[in-house]
């Protein structure tokens, strides 16, 4: 349970899942908003990552 | 102007809705007949909390002399009858030298944290928003 991206991509599904369902009302519209979140979620953090990754400290 | 019985009693039902989503994540849907969300609520957020908890992050105390704790509690509590019950038990210290420490804290306060957001929703539809 060490592997950090695991996690990330666990955190980021768990809080998709519960804003879709929040928002949205029906499964379609909330497949898409919960989609849209956690891609949103997972790309910003990988992104962020590589840019932080010239400046470790 | 005194409110009527009828307005007392439709205020009354609202705070033990919400008391009752506070405590237990998804029950406000379940009582308000909203069964798969309050199902997915029901499931999702106990199971972060308890996620937080396996990867040893640490229950915080009610202490404001240093404000991140108080904050990081007050997020926590959130959560309901598993902050209190776990606080009971003696379960708070997590492990700072885990290397999921911090990932474990983060599930734990964003667990409280949508279980207010629940809790708010639950709010809004019993008053007509939604």
């Amino acid at each position: 349970m060490a592997s950090h991206l695991l996690l990330l991509v666990l955190f980021a599904f768990f809080v998709s899942l519960v804003f879709a369902v929040l928002a949205k009302d029906t499964a379609a519209e909330q497949l898409r908003y919960g989609g849209l979140l956690f891609i949103g979620f997972v790309l910003t953090a990988l992104v962020l990552g590589w840019l932080m990754f010239p400046f470790p400290v | 102007m005194r409110a009527t019985a009828a307005e007392e009693t439709q205020s009354g039902a609202v705070v033990l809705l919400c008391a009752a989503a506070w405590a237990v994540p998804g029950l406000g849907h379940l009582w308000l007949g909203r069964r798969s969300k309050g199902l997915i609520f029901l499931v999702v957020i106990p199971l972060m909390f308890v996620l937080g908890l396996a990867l040893k992050g640490r229950i915080s105390p009610f202490d404001f002399s240093d404000p991140f704790v108080g904050l990081t509690a007050l997020g926590q509590v959130g959560v309901g009858v598993a902050y209190v019950i776990t606080r009971a038990v003696g379960y708070t210290l997590g492990d700072v030298t885990a290397v999921t420490y911090e990932y474990g804290n983060a599930f734990l306060i964003v667990a409280g944290l949508l279980n207010m957001l629940v809790v708010i929703d639950v709010f809004d539809i019993t008053m007509g928003r939604k």
